[in-house]
Protein backbone atom coordinates (compact mmCIF):
# COMPACT_ATOMS: atom_id res chain seq x y z
CA UNK A 1 0.00 0.00 0.00
CA UNK A 2 1.07 3.34 -0.69
CA UNK A 3 0.49 5.96 1.62
CA UNK A 4 1.39 10.35 1.40
CA UNK A 5 3.60 11.51 4.89
CA UNK A 6 3.78 15.07 5.86
CA UNK A 7 6.10 16.52 8.67
CA UNK A 8 5.50 20.21 10.90
CA UNK A 9 7.64 22.12 12.73
CA UNK A 10 10.85 21.39 14.14
CA UNK A 11 10.29 17.81 13.24
CA UNK A 12 10.57 18.75 9.36
CA UNK A 13 13.33 20.71 9.83
CA UNK A 14 15.33 17.76 11.57
CA UNK A 15 14.30 15.64 9.10
CA UNK A 16 15.05 17.60 6.25
CA UNK A 17 11.05 16.77 4.22
CA UNK A 18 8.27 18.44 4.49
CA UNK A 19 6.24 15.12 2.89
CA UNK A 20 6.67 12.22 0.82
CA UNK A 21 4.96 8.96 -1.11
CA UNK A 22 5.63 6.15 0.48
CA UNK A 23 5.26 2.06 -0.23
CA UNK A 24 4.18 0.15 3.19
CA UNK A 25 4.75 -3.51 3.81
CA UNK A 26 1.80 -4.82 4.59
CA UNK A 27 2.42 -5.67 7.97
CA UNK A 28 3.13 -1.52 8.83
CA UNK A 29 -1.01 -1.52 9.58
CA UNK A 30 -0.77 1.57 12.65
CA UNK A 31 0.35 4.47 13.75
CA UNK A 32 3.26 2.58 15.82
CA UNK A 33 4.54 0.43 13.07
CA UNK A 34 4.92 3.19 10.33
CA UNK A 35 7.09 4.97 13.28
CA UNK A 36 9.64 1.80 13.94
CA UNK A 37 9.72 1.44 9.92
CA UNK A 38 10.69 5.28 9.35
CA UNK A 39 13.18 5.28 12.82
CA UNK A 40 14.96 2.37 10.87
CA UNK A 41 16.24 5.33 8.20
CA UNK A 42 18.68 6.72 10.66
CA UNK A 43 20.13 9.24 13.71
CA UNK A 44 17.51 11.78 12.78
CA UNK A 45 14.69 9.48 12.32
CA UNK A 46 14.60 7.98 15.21
CA UNK A 47 13.31 11.00 16.96
CA UNK A 48 10.14 9.54 15.26
CA UNK A 49 10.25 6.10 18.17
CA UNK A 50 12.02 8.19 21.18
CA UNK A 51 10.00 12.14 21.18
CA UNK A 52 7.40 11.15 23.97
CA UNK A 53 5.87 14.22 22.74
CA UNK A 54 5.52 13.44 19.14
CA UNK A 55 1.92 13.79 17.81
CA UNK A 56 0.47 11.90 15.07
CA UNK A 57 -2.30 12.46 12.64
CA UNK A 58 -4.65 9.52 10.33
CA UNK A 59 -6.53 11.88 7.35
CA UNK A 60 -6.35 15.49 9.66
CA UNK A 61 -7.63 13.54 12.87
CA UNK A 62 -5.27 13.34 15.88
CA UNK A 63 -4.06 9.76 16.01
CA UNK A 64 -2.87 7.31 18.77
CA UNK A 65 -0.30 4.66 18.61
CA UNK A 66 -3.19 2.25 17.31
CA UNK A 67 -4.53 4.01 15.14
CA UNK A 68 -4.75 1.85 11.76
CA UNK A 69 -3.07 2.89 8.09
CA UNK A 70 -4.55 2.31 4.70
CA UNK A 71 -3.61 2.38 1.30
CA UNK A 72 -4.24 6.00 0.47
CA UNK A 73 -3.97 7.15 3.80
CA UNK A 74 -2.86 10.95 5.01
CA UNK A 75 -0.42 10.37 8.11
CA UNK A 76 1.25 13.39 9.46
CA UNK A 77 3.69 13.98 12.64
CA UNK A 78 4.15 17.03 14.46
CA UNK A 79 5.60 18.49 17.53
CA UNK A 80 2.69 19.69 20.36
CA UNK A 81 0.88 22.29 18.99
CA UNK A 82 1.57 25.91 19.61
CA UNK A 83 -1.06 28.32 18.69
CA UNK A 84 -3.00 30.93 19.42
CA UNK B 1 -18.32 30.59 7.05
CA UNK B 2 -17.43 30.92 10.72
CA UNK B 3 -14.12 29.37 10.62
CA UNK B 4 -11.08 31.22 8.70
CA UNK B 5 -6.87 30.34 8.25
CA UNK B 6 -5.43 33.09 6.14
CA UNK B 7 -2.48 35.48 5.94
CA UNK B 8 -3.95 38.39 6.04
CA UNK B 9 -4.79 40.93 9.17
CA UNK B 10 -8.21 41.30 9.77
CA UNK B 11 -10.56 44.13 11.39
CA UNK B 12 -12.46 43.21 14.72
CA UNK B 13 -14.88 45.84 14.27
CA UNK B 14 -16.15 44.82 10.58
CA UNK B 15 -16.42 41.58 12.10
CA UNK B 16 -18.17 41.61 14.78
CA UNK B 17 -20.38 43.74 12.56
CA UNK B 18 -20.71 41.53 9.77
CA UNK B 19 -21.35 38.79 12.25
CA UNK B 20 -24.23 40.38 14.28
CA UNK B 21 -26.06 41.91 11.35
CA UNK B 22 -29.89 41.36 11.40
CA UNK B 23 -29.27 39.06 14.34
CA UNK B 24 -31.53 41.17 16.89
CA UNK B 25 -32.00 38.35 19.20
CA UNK B 26 -28.29 38.69 20.37
CA UNK B 27 -27.82 39.98 23.52
CA UNK B 28 -24.02 40.04 24.14
CA UNK B 29 -20.95 39.39 21.96
CA UNK B 30 -17.44 38.53 23.50
CA UNK B 31 -14.16 38.79 21.69
CA UNK B 32 -10.58 37.48 22.26
CA UNK B 33 -7.49 38.51 20.49
CA UNK B 34 -4.37 37.64 20.67
CA UNK B 35 -1.28 39.21 19.58
CA UNK B 36 2.42 38.55 19.19
CA UNK B 37 4.70 39.76 22.31
CA UNK B 38 8.08 40.99 22.30
CA UNK B 39 8.76 38.78 25.34
CA UNK B 40 9.49 35.23 24.23
CA UNK B 41 6.93 32.67 25.12
CA UNK B 42 9.84 30.90 27.82
CA UNK B 43 9.54 34.45 29.33
CA UNK B 44 13.31 35.04 28.93
CA UNK B 45 15.66 35.79 25.52
CA UNK B 46 15.90 34.35 22.31
CA UNK B 47 18.55 31.40 22.21
CA UNK B 48 20.63 33.00 24.99
CA UNK B 49 20.57 36.70 23.37
CA UNK B 50 19.40 39.25 25.74
CA UNK B 51 17.05 40.51 22.86
CA UNK B 52 13.61 40.75 22.33
CA UNK B 53 11.28 38.77 19.71
CA UNK B 54 11.43 40.71 16.79
CA UNK B 55 9.38 38.62 14.48
CA UNK B 56 7.22 35.45 14.54
CA UNK B 57 6.48 32.86 12.08
CA UNK B 58 3.20 30.38 12.55
CA UNK B 59 3.09 26.99 10.52
CA UNK B 60 0.26 25.03 9.87
CA UNK B 61 -1.25 22.39 8.57
CA UNK B 62 -3.52 23.30 5.57
CA UNK B 63 -6.81 21.13 5.66
CA UNK B 64 -6.37 19.70 9.37
CA UNK B 65 -6.67 23.32 10.76
CA UNK B 66 -10.01 24.41 9.61
CA UNK B 67 -11.10 20.81 10.41
CA UNK B 68 -9.47 21.16 13.77
CA UNK B 69 -11.27 24.77 14.11
CA UNK B 70 -14.56 23.83 12.84
CA UNK B 71 -14.56 21.03 15.65
CA UNK B 72 -13.56 23.12 18.51
CA UNK B 73 -16.85 26.10 17.47
CA UNK B 74 -19.02 22.43 16.90
CA UNK B 75 -18.07 21.51 20.54
CA UNK B 76 -18.82 25.37 21.98
CA UNK B 77 -22.24 25.75 20.25
CA UNK B 78 -23.47 21.92 21.88
CA UNK B 79 -22.05 22.92 25.17
CA UNK B 80 -23.54 26.82 25.36
CA UNK B 81 -26.51 28.20 23.29
CA UNK B 82 -24.96 30.22 20.88
CA UNK B 83 -25.86 32.46 18.09
CA UNK B 84 -23.02 33.46 15.94
CA UNK B 85 -19.35 32.76 16.38
CA UNK B 86 -16.31 33.87 14.00
CA UNK B 87 -12.77 31.94 14.58
CA UNK B 88 -9.91 33.62 12.78
CA UNK B 89 -6.06 32.08 12.88
CA UNK B 90 -3.24 33.84 10.36
CA UNK B 91 -0.32 32.00 9.64
CA UNK B 92 2.84 33.36 8.05
CA UNK B 93 5.66 36.05 9.30
CA UNK B 94 4.32 38.64 12.40
CA UNK B 95 5.61 41.10 13.84
CA UNK B 96 5.46 42.37 17.63
CA UNK B 97 1.71 43.73 18.09
CA UNK B 98 0.43 42.21 15.22
CA UNK B 99 -3.05 40.29 15.83
CA UNK B 100 -2.60 36.29 15.77
CA UNK B 101 -5.72 35.02 16.26
CA UNK B 102 -9.62 36.71 16.73
CA UNK B 103 -12.28 34.78 18.32
CA UNK B 104 -15.52 36.38 18.29
CA UNK B 105 -18.87 34.38 20.28
CA UNK B 106 -21.94 35.96 20.59
CA UNK B 107 -25.15 34.78 22.88
CA UNK B 108 -28.35 36.19 23.92
CA UNK B 109 -26.57 37.01 27.01
CA UNK B 110 -22.77 37.91 28.37
CA UNK B 111 -22.74 33.96 30.58
CA UNK B 112 -22.27 32.05 27.16
CA UNK B 113 -20.21 34.53 25.57
CA UNK B 114 -17.45 34.89 28.11
CA UNK B 115 -17.60 30.84 28.54
CA UNK B 116 -17.60 29.70 24.68
CA UNK B 117 -14.88 32.60 24.15
CA UNK B 118 -13.02 31.38 26.44
CA UNK B 119 -13.00 27.46 26.25
CA UNK B 120 -12.43 28.15 22.18
CA UNK B 121 -9.63 29.73 22.96
CA UNK B 122 -8.26 27.33 25.57
CA UNK B 123 -8.70 24.36 22.90
CA UNK B 124 -7.60 26.05 20.08
CA UNK B 125 -4.14 26.25 22.01
CA UNK B 126 -4.24 22.56 22.36
CA UNK B 127 -5.82 21.13 19.60
CA UNK B 128 -5.37 23.21 16.53
CA UNK B 129 -2.40 22.82 14.34
CA UNK B 130 -0.29 25.53 14.34
CA UNK B 131 3.60 25.80 15.32
CA UNK B 132 5.31 29.35 16.07
CA UNK B 133 8.86 30.06 15.97
CA UNK B 134 10.34 32.73 17.09
CA UNK B 135 13.08 35.06 15.51
CA UNK B 136 15.21 37.45 17.42
CA UNK B 137 16.98 41.05 16.66
CA UNK B 138 19.84 38.54 16.06
CA UNK B 139 18.46 37.33 13.11
CA UNK B 140 16.33 34.21 11.40
CA UNK B 141 19.35 32.03 12.16
CA UNK B 142 18.71 31.97 15.60
CA UNK B 143 15.13 31.67 15.64
CA UNK B 144 13.66 28.74 17.69
CA UNK B 145 10.37 27.00 17.89
CA UNK B 146 8.35 27.85 20.67
CA UNK B 147 7.90 24.69 23.35
CA UNK B 148 4.70 24.26 24.52
CA UNK B 149 3.35 25.35 27.85
CA UNK B 150 1.78 23.06 30.55
CA UNK B 151 -0.56 25.60 31.60
CA UNK B 152 -2.21 25.34 28.24
CA UNK B 153 -2.53 21.92 28.84
CA UNK B 154 -4.29 22.28 32.18
CA UNK B 155 -6.24 25.72 30.71
CA UNK B 156 -8.07 22.97 28.36
CA UNK B 157 -8.50 20.28 30.79
CA UNK B 158 -10.68 22.43 33.41
CA UNK B 159 -13.24 22.20 30.59
CA UNK B 160 -13.32 18.55 30.58
CA UNK B 161 -17.34 17.21 31.24
CA UNK B 162 -17.48 15.37 34.39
Amino acid sequence: MTIKLLYFASLREALGTNSEELALPAEVSDVAALKVFLAARGAAWQALTQSRSLRAAVNQQMAGPDSGICDGDEVAFFPPVTGG
Amino acid sequence: MSVSVQREAFDVGREIAALTAGKHEIGGVASFVGLVREINAAGGSVAGAASPVSAMTLEHYPGMTEHALEEIVKEARSRWDLMAVRVIHRFGRLLPGEAIVLVIVAGAHRGEAFAACEFIMDYLKTRAPFWKKEESANGTESARWVDVRDCDESAARRWKKQ
